[in-house]
C-alpha cells in the first residue's frame, strides 16, 4: 500500500463524501474493534460499503483496516488494480479458484497475524440494493483458521439507495449503520454460520426502513 | 469580509451565550449535588446548543457568503434527512439528483440577492422541471404521491428556509409601505442581523412558552390525533409570551416599530405552532419518534428547525411588505 496516498485519498475525498455528502448514523459504535486481529462482516449493497466501514475506523487506525474484494473484478485492469491495492489497500479474493494447489484464503490469513482489521462481504456480491442475502461460509473457513480473530457483525443500510449496483450517479441519503457483539470460532461450522445470520438479522431487524422500490 | 455588527446584535448575541454559560454552570451545580441523578440527556441537549449558537453567531457576524452556505447546508441537512425518511421510488434517483441541485441554486440567488428568482425558483420552476424528469423516466405507479412528497420536501426543507437566509441580506428601500425606526445608526447599513435574530431567538422561546405553558396548565388539547402534548392553555399563553417578548424585542433590535413587532410575534406564535404540527404528523405519519439523530439530545435537523419552516416565509413576508 501507498500509505501517503491512502491518507490523502481518505481525508480528502472518503471523509468528505462518508460525513458530510452521506452521513452515517452509527449505533455501538463502541463496538468497533479497538485492534487486530479482528474480522468486520457486513452485509453489501454497493461499492461505497468498503469506504464508509473503513472510514468508521478514523485515521488512527486507518493503516490497519483493509477490505478483502473480488479479485476477477478488482483487478480486471491495471489501473483499477493498482487503485484497488495501493490506495484502497484491498486484500484480492479469488471467487472462483481453480486446481487445490493455491490457497485462496491465504492473503487473509497473513493479515490477520499481521493484527490487520478486516473487512469481509459473505454475501459475495452486491446483488440487490437494500436485500439481505445468505452468507457464503468462507468466512468460517476464516475464522476457524484464526480462531484468536474477531468476527463483528455490521448490518447497514441507505448506501445501496446512495450508489446501487450498476449506477454511477450519487444520489444522498443518510446511512444507517447498526454494530453488533463481536463473535468467535465456535469450533463448529454450522453453528458458527447460524450464530452469525441470527445476528446479522436481528441487527438488520432493529431499524425501521421506508419502502424503496 | 466581516460584518460590523450594530451594537444591539452584538449585545442579543452576547445575552444568548449568558444564558448559555448560566446553564452550564447550573448544569454543573446540579450534576456535583446530585451525581445519581441521569442529566446525559439533558447534559447532551446543551451541548448541542452550544455547537448551534456558535455556528450561527459565526453565520450571523461572518461574511454574506459563509451565512448563505451554512444555511444551504442546513437546508441540505434537513432535505437529505426527509427524503432517507419517506418512502421514495427507486425510478426517481435521478429526480431526487435534480431536487439536491436546487439547493445550491436557490441559495446563489439569495447570494446574488436577485428576489425575483429566488422567490419563483422552486415553487415555480422546479415545480414543473421534477415531474416532466420523473415523466422522462417513464414509471407511473405511485407517481402523484412521489411527486408530491419530493415538492413537499422542497418547499418545506429549501424555499421554506432559504427565506431565513435571505433577510439577512435585505436592504430597505425609500419607497416602503412604513418609514423603519431605527434602533441605532450602525442598523441602518445593517438591518438584517436584527431582523434574523429576531425571528430565530423568537421562534425558539415560543417553543419553550408553549411547552411550558401546556405542561403548567390545559387539559384541551388542540390536536390529540398529531401532538397529545398541545393544549389550547399552552397555544394561548405561548402566543401571548411571545407577542409580549416581540414588543420588547423588535423595536429594540430592528427596524420595526411596537404596533409592527405585536404582529410579528403573532405571526412567529401561531406560525410556530402550525409548523411543529406538520413536522409531528410527518413523523406520526411515518411511525417515527424523531426525525434523525445528528443532534444529540434534540432528535435530527427537521426536529429543531421544525417551527422555522413556517415562522421564516411568515415572518419575511410580512417583513417585506411593510419595509422593503
Amino acid at each position: 500500500m501507498n500509505h501517503v496516498l491512502r491518507y490523502l485519498f481518505f481525508v480528502f475525498v472518503v471523509y468528505p463524501m462518508t460525513l458530510i455528502l452521506i452521513g452515517l448514523n452509527v449505533r455501538r459504535r463502541e463496538l468497533l474493534p479497538q485492534a487486530g486481529p479482528a474480522l468486520i462482516v457486513a452485509n453489501h449493497n454497493s461499492h461505497l460499503d468498503a469506504l464508509t466501514l473503513i472510514s468508521l475506523f478514523g485515521l488512527k487506525r486507518l493503516r490497519y483496516v483493509r477490505p478483502v474484494a473480488a479479485a476477477d473484478f478488482f483487478l480486471r485492469n491495471r489501473l483499477l488494480g493498482w487503485f484497488s491495492t495501493r490506495v484502497i489497500g484491498i486484500i484480492p479474493l479469488d471467487r472462483a479458484p481453480k486446481g487445490t494447489r493455491s490457497d485462496p484464503l491465504a492473503g487473509i490469513v497473513a493479515a490477520l497475524e499481521r493484527s490487520e482489521i478486516l473487512i469481509l462481504f459473505p454475501e459475495g456480491t452486491r446483488g440487490e440494493p437494500e436485500q439481505l442475502a445468505e452468507f457464503k461460509t468462507g468466512v468460517a473457513h476464516v475464522a476457524k483458521r484464526s480462531p484468536e480473530t474477531s468476527v463483528t457483525p455490521i448490518y447497514m443500510h441507505g448506501l445501496g439507495k446512495s450508489l446501487p449496483r450498476g449506477e454511477a450517479l450519487f444520489v444522498p441519503f443518510f446511512c444507517d449503520i447498526f454494530v453488533g457483539e463481536a463473535l468467535h470460532w465456535t469450533g463448529n461450522r454450522g453453528e458458527f454460520m447460524d450464530l452469525l445470520n441470527q445476528r446479522m438479522e436481528s441487527l438488520a431487524a432493529e431499524g425501521t426502513f421506508p419502502d424503496w422500490n | 469580509m466581516i460584518r460590523q455588527l450594530p451594537t444591539e446584535v452584538n449585545w442579543t448575541l452576547a445575552g444568548i451565550f449568558a444564558v448559555l454559560v448560566l446553564s452550564s454552570v447550573l448544569l454543573y451545580c446540579w450534576r456535583r449535588l446530585k451525581p445519581q441523578a441521569d442529566l446525559a440527556e439533558m447534559t447532551a441537549r446543551l451541548r448541542t446548543w452550544w455547537v448551534i449558537a456558535v455556528l450561527f453567531s459565526l453565520a450571523v457576524a461572518g461574511s454574506q457568503a459563509f451565512a448563505v452556505a451554512f444555511f444551504a447546508f442546513v437546508s441540505f441537512l434537513a432535505f437529505k434527512e426527509y427524503l432517507s425518511l419517506i418512502p421514495t421510488r427507486r425510478a426517481d434517483r435521478r429526480v431526487l439528483f435534480w431536487a439536491y441541485l436546487a439547493i445550491p441554486i436557490q441559495y446563489y440567488w439569495i447570494y446574488s440577492q436577485w428576489y425575483g428568482m429566488f422567490i419563483i425558483f422552486i415553487p415555480v420552476y422546479m415545480f414543473l422541471l421534477l415531474p416532466t424528469r420523473a415523466v422522462l423516466i417513464g414509471n407511473t405507479d405511485g407517481y402523484i404521491r412521489a411527486m408530491g412528497t419530493v415538492h413537499w420536501g422542497l418547499m418545506t426543507a429549501v424555499f421554506s428556509l432559504s427565506h431565513a437566509a435571505y433577510l439577512l441580506n435585505l436592504q430597505p428601500v425609500e419607497s416602503g409601505r412604513i418609514s423603519p425606526s431605527w434602533p441605532s445608526e450602525h442598523a441602518i447599513e445593517e438591518p438584517g442581523p436584527g431582523l434574523l435574530i429576531m425571528l430565530v431567538l423568537l421562534t425558539q422561546l415560543n417553543d419553550v412558552a408553549q411547552f411550558a405553558w401546556g405542561k403548567s396548565f390545559g387539559r384541551t388539547r388542540v390536536a390529540p390525533d398529531v401532538s397529545p402534548g398541545k393544549t389550547v392553555a399552552g397555544l394561548v399563553g405561548g402566543v401571548a409570551t411571545t407577542v409580549v417578548l416581540a414588543m420588547l424585542i423588535g423595536p429594540a433590535l430592528t427596524l420595526m416599530d411596537w404596533q409592527r413587532s405585536l404582529f410579528a410575534g403573532l405571526i412567529i406564535g401561531l406560525g410556530g405552532f402550525a409548523g411543529d404540527l406538520s413536522i409531528s404528523a410527518l413523523k406520526r405519519d411515518l411511525g417515527v419518534k424523531d426525525s434523525g439523530s445528528i443532534l444529540p439530545g434534540h432528535g435530527g435537523i427537521l426536529d429543531r428547525v421544525d417551527s422555522l419552516t413556517y415562522t421564516a416565509p411568515m415572518f419575511f413576508h410580512f417583513v417585506h411588505y411593510f419595509y422593503f
